[in-house]
């Protein structure tokens, strides 16, 4: 026996491998149960290091974004320059800030106010699967977050949490073919089950053909698959058609429309009513915004609203009186110190020569 | 031992042939290509059809030329990428065991620093990962999934190409005299 073992001690290693992963298969296929402890140690050796590459990754990123955006303000003051406009320059500037608003900072405003208790998590690393439909989160069970919750952004359902470890969770996307959960149309109020199939769109399924769902139309959560509340958003109608046995509907995730960094784990759910009116453009900010937050709009004025606003309207009359045209060839420059308000003296003009000061 | 060797000038030749690396690099390279699995394609989507765990089980079971060490490093590797995954562990460890084992096996027998044999093998071990791993599934899972050929082949000549560059470059992590 001895010498066959050194005989065929390669051999014998191969076996050996190969017959205690078997048994370990196995064990899990016949146990329906989970070899928990490798993949502990695995996810918990892996994590801190995906955290870093991911860290690292996102200051490059935020450094080129900052960078180009640098370079348009600066192009853009060269413009508002030229322009001497600097009301609007402003007004440019803050929409700009807006519209380049952290995605972190809205959903921090979400999680604020959404009636549901959430947790902010970011995700780190794909699965070692292939097609990405899966991924891990930075929150695990020390964080409060348990198998089988539901993971959102504020545009809409991403996916559930199908393993927790101490540090990081596995999240299930909705593209994902073993995905499902229940679904209903927001304007014929029809369930369904929505579905993944490892493409871009998902499926609305058990809609028969009888029913009524139109293109565009939203789907929100039903909140029947005990998972997700009620009245969140789910997709739009991309494409329905009546099939064989069912209607063939596929929705476009809303969940993905900004990118997929970070989500919210729903630690405690509440359901909400599903909206009778379309969704909003913007679907970032499902709910209003905060009343401290609202800035009051400025009531609209009749005359000119700033400074800037009013030198403009003066060297519009001053043109209009003296019939110039700006710009054209030729013309020479107007009078600029002209009275284009006759009922008051002009303030700023030099008294002409010979002429008595007024009386005070 | 030496004496014994150089009586021996085939089993001292065969223990010349065998790269040695240190501890480092053993531990880290694996690390390194399962983090570049999970991290990387989340962002390049299409390097997705890289297999760098799998090359890089190729590269140090031809390189250490010993079926045992293959076997260690390619179950290692394997379990490794089953822990990160949804599915049973065991699937990724077995098939990368075998992989481990062969290409030690045809390491004795080939000269595995000419980059054509490389490109060769690397194709091979793909190819074989990949059709064996889907034979596990149906055999073992009773899983019904389609092979598709032509795919398998595009990312076994995808990954060969890379294999070549990339055992050239880790190469240099070889500990020598």
């Amino acid at each position: 026996m001895e010498f066959l073992l050194n005989r065929y001690r390669n051999l014998t290693v191969l076996l050996l491998a190969i017959l205690s992963q078997l048994i370990l298969l196995a064990y899990q296929v016949k146990s329906n149960g989970d070899v928990r402890l490798i993949r502990v140690w695995a996810v918990t050796a892996v994590t801190p290091l995906a955290r870093v590459v991911e860290a690292g990754r996102a200051s490059v990123s935020r450094f080129f974004d900052d960078y180009f955006v640098l370079l348009d303000v600066r192009e853009e003051n060269k413009r508002m320059r030229r322009d001497l406009d600097r009301i609007s320059m402003e007004n440019q500037y803050l929409r700009t800030e807006l519209e380049t608003a952290d995605r972190a900072g809205a959903l921090a405003i979400f999680q604020k106010h959404a009636p549901s208790k959430t947790v902010a998590a970011q995700i780190i690393m794909n699965t070692t699967d292939s097609g990405g439909a899966e991924v891990f989160v930075n929150r695990g069970s020390s964080s409060g977050v348990k198998k089988g919750m539901a993971v959102i952004t504020p545009a809409g359902i991403v996916g559930k949490v199908v393993s927790v470890y101490p540090t990081a969770s596995m999240v299930l996307e909705i593209t994902h073919s073993n995905f499902a959960a229940g679904v209903i149309s927001q304007k014929h109020r029809v369930h369904g089950t929505l579905k993944g199939q490892d493409r871009a769109l998902v499926i609305v399924d058990d809609v028969q053909n009888e029913q009524i769902v139109d293109p565009d139309e939203w789907f929100y959560t039903s909140g029947e698959d005990g998972i997700f509340p009620k009245g969140l958003h789910a997709g739009q109608v991309a494409t329905v058609r009546a099939g064989k046995a069912r209607k063939e509907i596929y929705l476009t995730p809303s969940g993905f429309q900004n990118g997929l960094e970070e989500v919210l784990i729903i630690i405690e759910g509440v359901h909400a009513p599903i909206p009778d009116t379309p969704s909003a453009g913007q679907p970032v900010y499902l709910l209003a915004p905060p009343p401290d937050s609202v800035v009051a709009p400025a009531p609209s004025l009749p005359g000119p609203a700033s400074e800037a606003d009013r030198v403009l309207d003066r060297y519009r009359k001053i043109g209009e009186i003296q019939k110039h045209v700006y710009g054209d060839r030729g013309s020479g420059a107007p009078d600029y110190n002209v009275n284009v308000n006759p009922k008051s003296p002009p303030s700023s003009s030099p008294p002409a020569a010979g002429s008595k000061p007024p009386n005070p | 031992m030496n004496d014994y060797i150089e009586g021996f000038p085939e089993a001292g030749r065969k223990k010349e042939r065998i790269s040695r690396f240190n501890a480092a690099a053993i531990i880290g390279i694996p690390l390194a290509a399962i983090l570049f699995q999970v991290a990387v394609p989340r962002f390049l989507s299409y390097l997705s059809y890289l297999d760098l765990p799998l090359l890089v089980t190729i590269y140090f079971s031809l390189m250490r030329r010993s079926p045992i060490e293959g076997v260690l490093f390619g179950a290692g590797i394997g379990l490794a990428q089953d822990s990160l995954s949804r599915g049973y562990v065991g699937m990724y460890g077995i098939v990368k065991t075998l992989v481990g084992y062969f290409a030690a096996s045809v390491s004795q027998r080939f000269d595995v620093e000419n980059p054509w044999i490389r490109l060769v093998l690397g194709f091979f071990f793909c190819f074989f990962h990949q059709f064996f791993y889907w034979v596990l599934k149906r055999a073992l899972l009773g899983e019904t999934l389609d092979f598709d050929l032509e795919q398998t082949l595009v990312v076994g000549i995808l990954n060969a190409a890379v294999a070549v560059p990339l055992f050239r470059t880790l190469d240099r992590l070889k500990v020598t005299g």
